[in-house]
């Protein structure tokens, strides 16, 4: 066999590239088709040819000669404009997006799913969130969401202010699911809202037939016109195209890797199922439109860490986080809130240096109480602050929010076991767990 | 009818499961699921971009009847890839093996690395919205006895939802069949000879089943592309019986004909589709036509030009009013009404007269007519509109379905290639020169050099051997020859003919297994029973799920001992000992006859023949 040449290389050489016509003459066999782009993670030895009847191929073309046959222009995906009109009679809803897979779109340059989706786009692909309100589309990032970071909470909380001032009936966030549960959480604590906040996403991408993002969209746009001013999560309720659960945004977390309905409240009921473009309240305990004056604060210390503990954890751990000038640690501890033994000295030194610790469990369902077993009840001697039945995530981002707000330990301690914004409920219902309010309905017919 | 004359191209598209241990993108098994669902999921589907930014024609087409979906699944047997709730998994490996292999026997040429594609399909077989595909192999060729056959493509692909039922709003699939791989094989499409499409199908389809293939009904499909010269390309889906196939094309090559001589009439005639539709409910107020009384709309539109030709056959017991009516139906309608069929259905002559009136149309204009819901007749009349527009054109270009007597109904508009774009999910699996040529080496027998060695090493002839492989029992024959020692042409011929005589005289020999083949041959192989007694035993094996042993006893068709023969032969001798005192050595026939009619099925005629000879001589002598 020949030795390997790079095909980016003999593409420059003919002068091919991406979305032109090229014919490769092998021994055996001669191509023609479209040249694509390959993502840097393909065999580099390889181009990607796409034939006329639609199908890629990869070629190995160390064997091959390459003929230019035409140069191309690029095809662009666009859309045909949509000719808006303003309907007074119907609500005004602003649509922020910040990227993530529902607003993914395949790049046939690359062949991968990418973040390029704008809100104006997703317009236009459902027009019909026209009939439900008047709507009004900003971009503020195009990330995905494993890139999420503090400062932009900060960010994406401006812009909702803003368009909460704007006097706006109500706001849809798109965002990408794997973070969305952290950012729900920060803009929970960051905003006092009059209106609804919805953050919605989807697990299926926009570009497919099937995507989840059509009922996710729709039901968060009737969310955001609701009388829920919350800052909620709108997601599938089940496997099934046909409902969509709201949850609270700091009861929320993704519990699935893939399935649409990954969302669950924990710890509590989802505050309202949306069916059909309609509304159905399941848990009365929320806040009312137009009950709270906006305001925004949307200050955090980032400095904080959420830290899993394990058996054989060696202590040597929480004292890099001291070391490294950690302003806080939140602990995702095991069963009722505990550690082991050998981490408390580590604890109580990062306590005795102004860092406050917080304790959540690994159960995620469920409340600690550090007072049923002796190590728990030395961890809370040695200063640890117990988050009830927070999860550990939305924990870690209210000390993010409340070390914005204070340094001082007492005042710390004090929010932190004090509930803000419904991220902690002093009552568990048995109906919490496992999801018993959740689940795929049995073939009963 | 000249072939060549009229510019006939087919093409044939085989889809065939692959017999892997598990699907193409999941560890789930590849068996259909007979019982009751676990679960339902309720689905729907939307049409998206393609990458290439154009909206695919067919598949709008869908996306405007509005279907809902509802999927069947199950604990154990169907996951979360099948429900469209997780992203696939690596594509089997074994699969993959199997369809290089196929390839490699069809002469072709493998791509160097091999990527999986979504193909846009929403009518809700796949839940996804698109079926997974690959090309594998492109230009290779099979043999047939009027000359070599290009085959195109093949592509590995996973199979669709079975579909369990339609409902009013939507269809029911079962998740069981979907994802199990196939290959699909596309042969050049240049037959121009109805026959040998026919040929070149039971071609590959003998190569499949010398690789890992699935067997039985629904695991073969055969698809038809037809064209001829003016005509148009149609596909025709869904073809189940091979000795249809050319009934098949000649049926659409005169369907293209006529629709050609239509087009011709009405562009003579000048012929309209006018855009308007009527609602036509009042001149029926009075009707004796139950269809109209009972619809709370009937609505209507003008063909003009059109007079006469809707009740023109286009295939055997089928109109161009039936082409119409088909897209008509698609949109939820029981079918249309034409004035070249009235009066009837009830529908009076003075009614009929009343419809032309009022749409102020002559004879040399058709009317349709539609009735039930007022938007579904709407749409129906809008989707007659324009295939009426398409015949003033000619032949539109469609995927067909066929139907169980050579003919075929509209389906959907061609698709395009516009539904294709890359599944991300799955990164591209290089195929290595080492690799193909380690699978080169151990390539399975092709079905003519089995048969070739088959007939050498059994001693049987061609005919029988090609029999053998025709009906597919050539490994049966060599896994029995395995295990006996009996005449090839014996145990050939009972695999090759009799099992079928046995079938023709109402026997379900589907029911017998190899063991039960092998032990009735061991039976003959003992000497126990005679091969007379063969067909028989088989047929009541059937009949009444018994042992081979068994059969024989109940049927008295156990060879007797030559001791038993002897005593038996005795007996004959003694009763007719006159007979034999008076013709001597000629007595032996009359003896033999005798004594064949108490033993027949019992013992060997040879053997018989010499007791009862050496016998007679003794006595005469």
């Amino acid at each position: 066999m020949s030795s390997k040449v790079s095909a980016k290389k003999i593409l420059e050489e003919v002068g091919a590239e991406a979305g032109d016509v090229i014919k490769i003459v092998k021994p055996n066999i001669t191509y023609k088709g479209i040249l694509l782009d390959r993502p840097e993670t393909f065999d580099k030895n390889y181009i990607t040819l796409k034939l006329d009847n639609g199908y890629n191929i990869g070629i190995d073309i160390s064997d091959a000669k390459i003929e230019l046959i035409e140069k191309s222009t690029k095809s662009e995906i666009k859309f045909e404009g949509l000719d808006i009109k303003e309907d007074p009679n119907l609500p005004f809803i602003s649509i922020i997006s910040t990227g993530g897979t529902i607003s993914s779109i395949i790049d046939y340059r690359t062949g991968a799913v990418h973040p390029r989706f704008t809100a104006n786009d997703l317009l236009n692909a459902y027009p019909e969130l026209l009939d439900e309100a008047n709507i009004k589309c900003k971009e503020i990032l195009n990330i995905l969401s494993e890139n999420m970071d503090p400062k932009y909470w900060e960010k994406i909380a401006r812009a909702i202010y803003k368009e909460i001032k704007n006097g706006v009936d109500g706001i849809v966030v798109t965002h990408g699911t794997d973070t969305m549960h952290y950012t729900a959480a920060a803009l929970a604590f960051m905003i006092r809202t009059p209106i609804p906040i919805i953050l919605t996403g989807a697990q299926r991408s926009s570009d497919r037939p099937s995507t989840d993002a059509r009922l996710n969209l729709i039901s968060s746009v009737v969310a955001a016109k609701s009388d829920i001013a919350e800052v909620a999560v709108c997601m599938h309720a089940t496997p099934h195209d046909r409902e969509c659960y709201l949850h609270r945004g700091v009861k929320v977390r993704k519990m699935h890797t893939s399935r649409r309905d990954a969302f669950l409240s924990i710890n509590d009921l989802p505050l309202a199922k949306i069916k059909d473009n309609k509304v159905e309240i399941i848990n009365n305990n929320y806040i009312k439109r137009d009950t709270m004056e906006p305001k925004l604060n949307n200050k955090l210390e980032p400095k904080v860490a959420l830290i899993k503990t394990y058996p054989g954890m060696n202590a040597e751990i929480i004292d890099f986080y001291v070391e490294n000038n950690y302003q806080g640690i939140v602990i995702e501890g095991t069963g009722l809130g505990h550690c082991a033994e050998s981490l408390i000295p580590s604890i109580k030194r990062a306590k005795d240096a102004g860092i406050p610790v917080v304790m959540t469990s690994q159960c995620i369902n469920g409340r600690i109480n550090m007072n049923v077993y002796s190590t728990g009840r030395k961890l809370l001697k040695a200063g640890v602050i117990p988050a009830q039945d927070m999860l550990p995530e939305v924990a870690l981002v209210k000390l993010m929010w409340v070390l914005g707000q204070t340094k001082d330990f007492e005042e710390v301690s004090k929010m932190m076991t004090k509930n803000l914004v419904g991220e902690i409920n002093n009552k568990s219902s048995l109906i919490y767990f496992p999801g018993g309010y959740h689940g795929l309905e049995k073939d009963r017919s | 009818m000249d072939w060549k004359k009229i510019g006939l191209k087919v093409g044939l598209e085989i889809h065939q499961q692959l017999d892997t241990k598990h699907k193409l993108f999941c560890p789930c098994k590849c068996e259909l699921i007979d019982k009751d669902p676990e679960f339902k999921i309720f689905r729907k589907l939307r049409p998206t971009l393609s990458e290439l930014g154009k909206f695919d024609r067919a598949a709008l087409e869908e996306a405007r009847r509005k279907l809902k979906f509802i999927y069947q699944a199950y604990t154990n047997e169907t996951c979360l890839v099948e429900a469209d709730e997780e992203p696939p998994h690596s594509i089997n490996k074994e699969a993959l093996e199997i369809s290089l292999t196929i390839a490699l026997l069809l002469n072709m040429n493998i791509v160097d690395e091999f990527h999986v594609m979504r193909k846009q399909v929403i009518d809700g077989s796949n839940t996804t919205g698109f079926q997974r595909t690959g090309l594998l192999a492109t230009n290779g060729y099979v043999k047939t006895p009027n000359g070599k056959v290009g085959i195109q493509t093949l592509c590995l692909e996973e199979d669709a939802a079975r579909k369990v039922k339609k409902t009013k709003d939507g269809v029911i699939f079962r998740l069981d069949r979907l994802g199990i791989p196939l290959v699909e094989i596309a042969t050049e499409p240049t037959m121009n000879d109805p026959e040998q499409v026919k040929e070149v199908a039971y071609k590959i389809g003998q190569i499949l089943r010398s690789t890992k293939v699935k067997r039985g009904i629904g695991t073969i499909r055969q698809d038809l592309n037809i064209s001829i010269k003016d005509g148009a390309r149609v596909e025709i889906k869904g073809v189940q019986d091979l000795d249809l196939i050319p009934t098949i094309v000649k049926r659409e090559v005169q369907r293209q004909l006529s629709l050609l001589e239509i087009k011709n009439e009405l562009q003579n005639r000048n012929a309209q589709v006018p855009n308007k539709i009527y609602d036509v409910k009042e001149i029926f107020k009075n009707t004796s036509s139950k269809i109209i009384a009972n619809s709370p709309h009937v609505m209507a539109i003008k063909l003009c030009g059109f007079g006469g030709l809707l009740g023109k056959e286009v295939q055997p017991g089928r109109r161009f009013g039936t082409e119409l009516s088909d897209y008509a139906k698609k949109r939820g309608v029981g079918g249309i009404i034409h004035t070249d069929e009235l009066p009837a259905y009830g529908i009076s002559k003075e009614e009929t007269e009343n419809l032309k009136d009022y749409l102020n149309v002559s004879d040399e204009d058709a009317v349709v007519m539609v009735v039930g819901e007022k938007e579904k007749c709407i749409e129906a009349l809008k989707e007659v509109q324009k295939r009426a527009k398409l015949a003033i054109k000619g032949v539109p270009e469609e995927t067909r379905r066929a139907l169980s007597d050579g003919n075929t109904e509209y389906l959907r508009p061609l698709p395009t290639a516009s539904r294709m774009y890359v599944e991300t999910d799955i990164p591209p699996v290089p195929i290595t020169k080492e690799y193909i040529e380690k699978i080169k080496s151990n390539l399975p027998e092709l079905p003519e050099e089995k048969m070739r060695r088959v007939m050498s090493e059994y001693n049987i002839s061609e005919d029988l051997a090609s029999q053998l492989l025709k009906k597919d029992r050539i490994d049966i024959f060599e896994k029995i020859m395995e295990k006996v020692n009996l005449e090839g042409k014996i145990v050939g011929a009972t695999l090759a003919y009799s099992l079928d005589e046995i079938r023709r005289e109402g026997h379900d020999i589907d029911k017998l297994t190899f063991n039960d083949l092998l032990d009735v041959f061991k039976l003959l192989e003992n000497k126990e029973i005679s091969k007379d007694a063969i067909n028989e035993i088989l047929a009541y094996m059937t009949d009444k799920n018994c042992s081979a042993e068994e059969a024989a006893e109940k049927l008295d068709l156990k060879l007797l001992s030559e001791d038993e023969i002897k005593s038996i032969i005795d007996e004959i001798i003694s009763e007719n000992i006159e007979l034999i005192k008076e013709r001597g050595t000629n007595a032996i026939g009359p003896i033999m006859g005798m004594s064949m009619k108490k033993l027949r099925g019992k013992a060997d005629g040879k053997v018989v023949n010499k007791i009862v000879t050496k016998k007679i001589q003794k006595l005469v002598s």
